[in-house]
């Protein structure tokens, strides 16, 4: 059985059934998944939604009328695979809470401010060489109701196309030196300590802008297609 | 963490949680949410038009109100909207994507036309299917499925369904109503007749 994209690469993702995260326990597969060859089903991928990015939707703190309440960042890097190829005409997709903690959704009833200036969701195009760049507020951690004293480390959420629909991910960003990250059953999902810190940017002092924005460096890896695609016997 | 730490891999998955709607989903906060849509439907895609609904549960049986879930499929004459697919699109407009979010009943819906067939790597056919994969809070990462329907001949000889266990295949049947074009296919995340997911 070959692949096109290594299986391999996998190994880096959480176990489903993560029992410190309670909502994976009904919702994880309780059957082994079937390994498959990739077929041009596997191998193709959406370029879609592009043509209606519009200029400025990479900047969350400028779509309403006021200046939103909080710590305004940039965050930018590239979309690569694995072997470091930038992966370019990516659409990334964000979406987070405010400075406070909150985010615009119905269902969530933290008592914490919503903010009428931030609705906290962007999107960007990455460009020939894999680039994209957002400014947005901090996320403040946020209580959930996992256990005790349960706290989300911020983070924001991002969701992007590589070339294929195997190479399809959503993660979350957090940031660097969060207190909260022992006692976090998401961002501890991911068994392996390296592939963690894939999930936390970096402070970037060198594309801070004085006076304006601390800056985060987050550089998005996804599954690399193998050079020269195996023969399959 | 430190960047001495940082090593070469890819970046792992994390759940979309509960809070997607309005950064993702149609019908969200965002006038950009018309930019997916639970339909492939173009003005001028050929082949026939064709309705998949169903649910989403979980192992206890209960609705799932928040999943997403998006599909990408070949047109009817089996060719995809990718710049890979060297053959020639006659559906200039048709790209074969499609995301919905399950509503508080954990129902989902999309409109689209029946796929054509596509190769498997060996240049045998396979039975027209979607491809499906599935997002949600609680799961850590997105999971695989396809959809393949239940009045297609050719899915005694599909390959990959051929890798399924006879007794799970309807997990990924979806059944064509008697009067309408509407297939049916609920998901089941966990057991008894929990939908095959695969590993890819």
């Amino acid at each position: 059985m070959t692949f096109i994209y290594p299986t391999e690469s996998n190994k880096a993702h959480p176990l489903p059934l993560s029992p410190d995260y309670k909502s994976s326990i009904k919702r994880a597969p309780n059957k082994p998944l079937i390994p498959m060859r990739h077929t041009l089903s596997e191998l193709t991928g959406p370029v879609y939604g592009h043509e209606t990015v519009r200029e400025g939707d990479n900047d969350l703190t400028t779509q309403h009328s006021g200046e939103p309440i909080g710590e305004r960042i940039i965050v930018h890097g590239h979309v690569r695979d694995e072997d470091g190829r930038g992966v370019p005409n990516s659409l990334v997709e964000i979406w987070q809470a405010n400075s406070c903690g909150r985010y615009v959704h119905v269902r969530d009833q933290h008592p914490a401010p919503l903010d009428p200036n931030f609705t906290g969701a962007g999107r960007t195009v990455s460009d020939a060489a894999g680039y994209y760049r957002f400014v947005t507020i901090k996320p403040g951690a946020y209580p959930w109701g996992n256990h005790h004293n349960a706290w989300r480390p911020a983070h924001i959420h991002l969701s992007v196309f590589g070339h294929s629909f195997v190479t399809r991910l959503v993660t979350q960003m957090y940031f660097p030196n969060d207190p909260l990250f022992p006692f976090d059953p998401i961002f501890n999902s991911v068994p392996d300590e390296k592939a963690r810190a894939r999930m936390v940017s970096s402070f970037d002092l060198e594309n801070t802008q004085p006076e304006w924005a601390l800056c985060y460096r987050f550089d998005i890896v996804l599954r690399g297609k193998n050079a020269t695609p195996m023969e399959n016997h | 963490m430190q960047d001495n730490v940082k090593d070469s891999g890819i970046t792992p998955s994390q759940t979309v949680g509960p809070f997607f709607k309005y950064g993702l989903t149609p019908n969200g906060e965002y006038a950009w949410n018309d930019a997916f849509t639970n339909s492939t439907l173009t003005p001028d895609v050929s082949g026939d038009r064709i309705r998949i609904e169903g649910r989403v549960f979980d192992g206890d049986g209960v609705v799932v109100p928040d999943v997403m879930l998006e599909i990408w499929q070949a047109d009817a004459q089996g060719r995809f909207a990718d710049p890979q697919d060297k053959r020639a699109l006659p559906n200039a407009s048709f790209r074969g994507f499609a995301r919905c979010g399950t509503d508080k009943d954990g129902n989902y819906s999309f409109d689209t036309i029946k796929p054509g067939v596509v190769p498997d790597p060996d240049g045998k056919p396979q039975a027209p299917h979607i491809v499906l994969a599935v997002f949600g809070r609680g799961m850590l990462r997105h999971l695989y499925t396809r959809i393949y329907f239940s009045d297609e001949a050719g899915n005694a000889d599909d390959p990959v369904l051929a890798l399924v266990p006879a007794d799970r295949r309807a997990t990924l049947t979806a059944v064509r109503e008697a009067d309408r074009a509407v297939y049916r296919l609920d998901l089941r995340l966990q057991g008894d007749h929990e939908t095959v997911f695969f590993d890819m």
